[in-house]
This record gives C-alpha cells, structure tokens and sequence, in this order.
C-alpha cells in the first residue's frame, strides 16, 4: 500500500460520485427531505429532538451501504477491478481509497444534516452536538466498511441492492430501538451486542438523552472496530486472482 | 495435442511468454464446474513480435491471456512472462493488459480516466498525451466514456494499457466492433509498437487478422492447433488461408 495509490483511488471515486448528482441527492436532499416531513408532522411534541440524532445515524449508514456497494460491484463487473489487479497498486489501496472517498462524503452528508436539523428544523440535542456529529459520520463510514464487504458476495446489482435489507433490518430489530437490550431473551441480546448497528445506534440515543462523549465512549470505539474489521474483510475478501 | 508447428524454436530469454503444459479446470463451485478450459498448452511468444491468438469464441483464449496477467488461477504447468513467474509483482508494471470489454470507468471523461491510471503507474502527463495520441482520441479527451461509440470506448482501454510502455501488451479482442479503417489503424499501431520493440499477444476470432501477425497460435476446445508463421501453417496443412488450414487441423485429426 503507498499513499499515492490510496489517495489517487479515493479522489478517482469522488470523481465519479460527483458526476452523479441523483448520488449526491440521495446521500444529502433525501434525508433533508425526511426529517422535514418528521419535524412538520410532529411539531410541537419532542419527536424530533428523541429521534432526530437515531436518524442522523440510520441515514449515512444504509445509504452509503448502497452506494458502496453497488459502486464496487460495478467495478467488479465493467472489468476495471480486474485491471486494477494487474496494475501496480495493492488491493488495500483500492478498499481504504475508497473508504477514504466515501468517508469524506459521509463527513459533508453528517455536517449538512446536523446543520439542517438544527439550524433549520429546530432540532435540539440534549447531548453533546459534536459527539452526534462524530457518531453520524463514523455510522456512514461503518455503511461503506460493510458495503464494500458485502459486496464480494454479490455477482449482480439486483444482489447487491438486496444484500442492504438482509444485513440492516434484522440489525434494526435486534439495534434495541423496539426493545430495551436488557428486556431481550437471553440469545436475542447475544445477538444484539454482536452487531455493529447496536452501538451506532445506542450512542446516539444516549446522546439525544443528554450523554456526553465519555459517556458513549464504549459504543464509539465498538463502531470503529467494527468499521477497521470490515474493511479488513473487504481486502481479504479481494481476490488478485479468480478460478 | 502437442505443438507440431514448423516455426522456428525461439533461443532461450529471448521468449516474451513461454506456457508449458497449462492446464485449467473449472473447480466446483465455479458457474460452469468441472470444465476443462485449456488441456494442456504449450506455447511461445518471441520478443518484438505480433502473435495472435486465434480461435472460435469458447476456445479458451481469453482464459488464456488471463492467466498470463495473472489473473487467472491455474491447475496445472507453468506460465513464464519476461523471465518470471506470470503475475508477479514486478510485472504489473511491464505487461499491459487490455480486456475485451472496455475496462475503463464510464462515468468518468477520457482524459480523468488515463490521469487516474498514470498516477497508478507512476507516468506523467507527456504520456496520458502520447497515449491519446497513439488510439487518435486526442479530440474526444474531454467526453465522458460512456457517451462514446462502443468502438471508441475500446480504444480509451487500449490507451490506458499504453501509458506505461509497457514491454509486454497482452489485448482481447481488440478490434472487435471496429470500421475497417480503424482496425486497420490499429493493427499499424501494432506494428509500429512491434517495431519499437514491445510484444504483443492479440486474440481475434476473425481469421483474416493472422495476415497481420508474425505468428500465430490456433486454439480450439482447450487445445493449441498450431504455433506457427502463417506461412508455415499454410505450407504444412497445403490450405490457401487460414481458415482452410484450421479446418485441415480440425479436420485432420
């Protein structure tokens, strides 16, 4: 891996991302969208302040999951990714290159959305605002970390985009969103304290309730790990050489 | 079948590719398992030659420069490129590998293409120049990839494979789709590139481009027919082209 190649990668995929204005206003005027029709349709109650911050986080992750992993899937497929695998550059270059592009597009999405949120929708956060901020963008880079992971098991687009229902929603039932962990069967909180989307979640339901960085500092660093694991799978999981 | 062609036997370390006994097999798992794609290739490529791979889509051609890149896994024999083992890492800056579908990124333009691939092989911008220049799309530098012809858009994936100069070029199929004018413009290019010194492995099912080559290697089902000069193909088989001598070697069996 050299810096030259991953940064050449990353801004390659920036490149093409902006080319793409319906990426653009999926991963910004989308959400902007969403949480309006929230905050308009429960004005007045503390709807948006209890659940304005989960969104914050749901949005970036299962967008650039999408995103991510349609992009590398086409690359697979137009024959580039086998290029690439000819070229002098390393494979970790191609993953990180693109978690660095992804993750600087999750950096503007979590800065556009907070601001609206607040600025324009009257979203008030009981916690820490920059702790939400930080959260947002680590569960936007943890989409792209599993995207580029799932996408090694898929051949088609059509795979790919069911590949985001199959690993998110059963994450979001068992996220402790429905349930409180600790009322859970015993093998459902197992599995709950086994996936990634539990701790990007609970942070920031701590966060909106009023909690601070140290507080949630174990769910941050649990996010991050599972972001360094699966992008760890994804390098694996590309193959220099095919059957 | 073993190579009977008369060419002459190229001296040692003078072969760009030399292939012995290669075989690949499908393994399961695989969509289409348990098939044996080449059964047992022996080949060579001398330097500074045009050879052509020729054969019928299905033969084994594209799984054959694939494994020559190196990115194809092989169940049996050795590939060597350039005096080392196919697909090492100091090769990946020598051998061009161009495939047979455009392999360049649609929604980027021409010219952000070959500047991302030229950071990637450590050139300049005096070659994302002479590249365009070489495949004549010097015009169209600025156009986005996929507003282009398919034809045009094979000729960006031929000028990325030219951007490092690389010794080796290994092409797909690369005239395939193109106006008579331009394959003909291309198979200068070639020469030109030969004549400079570069190798270049070039597969085509269509027959009449081995006018084109300095050799030839006939593949069919998995098995080399033939590696040869055209002239020694058609001395040996008495056919007057070279689609009568791969039926004569079909046939003749």
């Amino acid at each position: 891996m050299s810096p030259r190649l991953t940064l050449a990668t990353a801004e390659r995929v920036l490149r093409q991302v902006r080319h793409d204005p319906r990426t653009i206003g999926l991963l910004v005027g989308l959400p902007c969208l969403v949480l309006w029709l929230i905050a308009w349709m429960f004005e007045g109650t503390p709807v948006l302040d209890q659940f304005g911050p989960l969104l914050l986080g749901l949005f970036p992750l299962v967008v650039m999951f999408l995103v991510t992993s349609v992009a590398t899937l086409r690359e697979r497929q137009s024959g580039t990714l086998e290029r690439l695998m000819t070229l002098p550059v390393g494979r970790g270059d191609i993953v990180i290159g693109y978690a660095l592009a992804f993750g600087a597009l999750a950096v503007l999405q979590a800065l556009v959305l907070t601001g609206f949120a607040v600025l324009v929708l009257g979203m008030e956060v009981a916690g820490a605002l920059w702790v939400v901020v930080l959260v947002a963008v680590l569960d936007g880079l943890l989409g792209t970390a599993l995207g580029l992971a799932a996408s090694a098991a898929a051949r088609t687009e059509f795979q790919a985009v069911q590949m985001m229902p199959l690993i998110i929603f059963p994450q979001l039932v068992t996220a402790g969103l429905m349930m409180p962990r600790d009322q859970m069967p015993t093998v459902l909180e197992v599995i709950s304290r086994a996936m990634p989307l539990t701790y990007g979640l609970e942070a920031l339901q701590d966060l909106a309730a009023g909690a601070g960085l140290h507080d949630v500092r174990g769910a941050v660093t649990a996010v991050a790990l599972f972001i360094v694991g699966a992008l760890m799978l994804g390098t694996a999981t590309l193959r220099r050489s095919t059957r | 079948m073993r190579n009977n062609g008369s060419g002459q036997p190229s001296e040692p370390g003078r072969a760009a590719v030399r292939v012995d006994g290669l075989r690949v097999v499908r393994p399961a798992g695989h969509r289409r398992p348990g098939i044996e794609v080449l059964r047992g290739i022996d080949a060579t490529v001398p330097r500074g030659q045009v050879v052509g791979l020729l054969g019928p889509s299905g033969s084994g051609k594209t799984t054959l420069m694939r494994t020559v890149v190196g990115v194809q896994q092989i169940t049996a024999g050795t590939v060597e490129v350039l005096d080392r083992p196919a697909g090492e890492e100091s090769l990946r800056r020598r051998v061009g590998y161009v495939t047979q579908s455009p392999s360049v990124y649609a929604d980027l333009s021409v010219v952000e293409n070959l500047r991302y691939f030229a950071r990637l092989v450590a050139v300049g911008e005096d070659d994302v120049a002479r590249s365009l220049a070489e495949v004549d799309l010097t015009a169209l530098a600025g156009r986005r990839v996929s507003t282009l012809s398919g034809g045009e858009a094979s000729r960006v994936s031929l000028a990325v494979a030219l951007l490092a100069s690389p010794e080796l070029l290994v092409l797909d199929e690369p005239t395939v789709g193109l106006d008579p004018v331009l394959r003909r413009d291309l198979w200068d290019l070639f020469g030109r590139l030969a004549a400079g010194g570069t190798t270049l492995l070039v597969s085509s099912h269509v027959m009449d481009e081995a006018q084109r080559c300095d050799r030839l290697l006939l593949l069919r089902e998995g098995h080399l027919l033939a590696d040869s000069t055209l002239a020694d193909l058609l001395a040996r088989t008495g056919a007057s082209h070279v689609e009568a001598a791969f039926l004569h070697l079909v046939e003749g069996r």
